[in-house]
């Protein structure tokens, strides 16, 4: 196994991953994180570095890389869209949603486009936009109200190559309601 | 005069992101007078006599749990829970994502309360935009001179150390996100010992929840008694309720605690045309139902526990009469199941048998001796773990075994879900 290239080309980074905290152990989780922004999918090799950085055993490293789910062991698309499955986007149709995202992308949750453009994934945790549902995420950027149309517009984006900030900012948005002024009621 | 919302005033005007926008509306002025003005047992005092309550779900006085941090020379640290992944609750996001210097002000203030010798904030993986924005207004503050060392020339240091999860919700739950920030499995410890005493690193550590953290430079600035004058006598202060499910208007609502449901529901625009209140969950997926009959229930602390629920996280969830419950258990039993760590028997199993027995009943398999067994959970469930992941995930199957038995019976007569059958035949 050869040294990934990013222990090279992010070495600043991962030093001072490494002196913010007072156990080398902590890094773990960033360094993978760093890993993921770099390949995509935290590969063996960067497992592999990840362990020795931070003064653990490979297996060691694994057993804490198993326990996360957003941490992508193979390869992924560019894109990667997590639908939220959990109850407010339940019940306002997100099966219905990822159905739709299945069909217009030709493939089932947890694959990927053959063109390695998106990865499409379904989450039961609850991704905290319960007022924006069905919402879903492209590479973590919250899109809203994710009606067919929409998720239409969203996959067209993506094949523009719209950055996930850029669709965040097209697709997202606040959930604040205006309280300012209420006075309770009588009672 | 009506309420003036605090922790969320001048959100979705300015952008508070920027330094400057943050201080011209009284922005650090609380982390300047702490700091300037007051010693670290002073500024404790006033979070204590303030009456704050945890908003990460239980409740807790904050002042009171950091009165529980020993004096015996160790190192302590300021853990920010920032995981929010409770079910139906979405306002941490918010105030991350659009106040973050508030944070980092209530994070300063309270580690130079508590002595913390370095602060974390454990932010949920899935809050990219949120730790980027966290990025940004830390860099701000580090080049006004209001984070790292000398603080405002006042000789106190502080680090803010951001910690990414990465999608596990075990990890909001205190000793799981220790366990995490250590490099490890997030999985929870036994408590006793508590954080306080014996936390991150073995050292005593206070964890707090964002919402918590951001009420305290304003408790500083504007003083108890101003504090105080909002919310009620024992819950004292604004709360950001998170409103979603079956209304018209879904969204984060800051108010006054112990505004009831009805007026909630009210400002969220009400339920859709033609349709009738089942019940609502006032503190996220894991708190028990409450019914029609609750509607005058204030939403505080006490007054929830009173009705037979809790106020949890306040991530307030609608169900009208075209929702069905026994579905909507099934979505908390296969959420719970996937997110148990594993560690404990009942726990481990108990989760994932609820889910495989809900989904019986959904689908019409489902027997009267199931509900015996969904009922028998209270027993082997509760109580009997390491965290309360495990009771958690079996208060809301109760109160709705409890508060609206016929769903269930329902679902085993019918053989599977009337209203999804009811669909089908006028299909
Ligand atoms: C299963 C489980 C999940 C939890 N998730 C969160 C969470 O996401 N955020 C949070 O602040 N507290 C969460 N808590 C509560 C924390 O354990 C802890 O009580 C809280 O962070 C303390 O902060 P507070 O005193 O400011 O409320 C969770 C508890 C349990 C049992
Ligand atoms: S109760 Fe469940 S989540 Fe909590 S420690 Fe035990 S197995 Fe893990």
């Amino acid at each position: 196994m050869s040294a990934p290239a990013w222990l090279t080309s992010h070495a600043d980074e991962v030093q001072a991953i490494l002196d913010r905290y007072p156990q080398k152990r902590s890094a773990l989780m960033p360094l993978f994180h760093l890993a993921q922004e770099v390949r995509g999918y935290v590969s063996e090799e960067d497992l592999a570095a990840i362990a020795e950085l931070t003064g653990v055993t490979k297996a060691y490293a694994e057993s804490v890389i198993s326990f996360y789910s957003l941490y992508e062991r193979k390869p992924v698309g560019k894109y990667v869209i997590h639908v939220c499955n959990n109850i407010a986007c339940g019940l306002e149709g997100s099966a219905e949603l990822i159905r739709h995202l299945e069909e217009r992308l030709g493939i089932k949750a947890g694959e990927t486009t053959p063109d390695g453009l998106i990865t499409l994934h379904v989450t039961g945790e609850c991704i905290a936009a319960c007022d924006a549902a069905p919402a879903l995420q492209v590479n973590l950027e919250y899109c809203n109200k994710v009606d067919p149309e929409k998720a239409d517009a969203i996959i067209e984006a993506i094949r523009r190559g719209e950055t996930p900030e850029a669709i965040g900012d097209m697709f997202g948005g606040l959930s604040l309601q205006p309280t300012a002024g209420f006075t309770k009621s009588s009672s | 005069m009506g309420f003036e919302p605090v922790l969320t005033k001048g959100i979705g005007e300015g952008d508070l992101i920027d330094i400057d926008v943050y201080e011209g509306q009284g922005g650090y002025q609380g982390l300047r007078k702490a700091l300037k003005e007051l010693s670290p047992a002073e500024v404790h005092e006033m979070v204590k006599e303030s009456g704050l309550r945890g908003r990460g779900g239980a409740g807790f006085p904050t002042g009171v749990k950091w009165g529980f941090l020993p004096n015996d020379g160790r190192p302590r640290y300021l853990v920010c829970n920032a995981d929010e992944s409770e079910p139906a609750t979405f306002n941490n996001r918010m105030l991350i994502e659009y106040n973050p210097h508030q944070l980092i002000e209530g994070i300063l203030i309270s580690a130079y309360a508590t002595g913390a010798a370095q602060s974390f904030i454990y932010l949920r993986g899935e809050f990219k935009r949120g730790y980027d924005v966290l990025m940004r207004a830390m860099e701000q503050a580090r080049r006004k001179g209001y984070l790292g060392k000398n603080i405002m020339g006042s000789g106190f240091d502080q680090e803010i150390t951001v910690h990414r999860g990465a999608g596990a919700y075990i990890c909001g739950e205190e000793t799981g996100l220790l366990s995490s920030l250590e490099g490890g499995r997030g999985q929870p410890r036994l408590k006793p010992p508590f954080p306080a005493v014996s936390g991150l690193y073995g050292m005593p550590t206070i964890v707090n929840n964002v919402e918590t953290l951001c009420n305290v430079p304003h408790i500083i600035y504007r003083g108890v008694e101003w504090y105080r004058s909002i919310g009620t006598e024992k819950s004292p202060g604004p709360k950001i309720y998170s409103v979603s499910g079956k209304v018209k208007r879904p969204g984060n609502y800051e108010l006054p605690l112990g505004v009831t449901f009805a007026e909630l529901l009210d400002l969220a625009g009400g339920l859709h045309e033609g349709r009738r209140l089942k019940g609502f969950q006032p503190g996220g997926a894991s708190a028990p139902i409450l019914t029609a009959d609750h509607v005058d229930v204030p939403l505080d602390f006490d007054s929830t526990m009173e009705a037979g629920s809790m106020l949890g996280t306040a991530g307030v969830i609608v169900f009208d009469d075209t929702v069905c419950l026994v579905r909507v258990a099934r979505y908390y039993a296969d959420f719970f199941s996937n997110e148990s760590c594993g560690q404990c028997t009942p726990c481990r199993e108990g989760t994932a048998w609820k889910s495989r027995i809900l989904r019986r009943l959904e689908e019409g398999g489902g027997t009267m001796h199931d509900l015996d067994v969904l009922r028998s959970l209270k027993r082997t469930m509760q109580g009997t773990t390491i965290c309360l992941l495990s009771d958690a995930s079996t208060f809301f199957v109760q109160s709705v075994l409890e508060r609206f038995p016929e769903e269930f019976e329902a679902h085993v007569t019918a053989g599977g879900c009337p209203l999804q059958l009811e669909e089908v035949r006028s299909a």
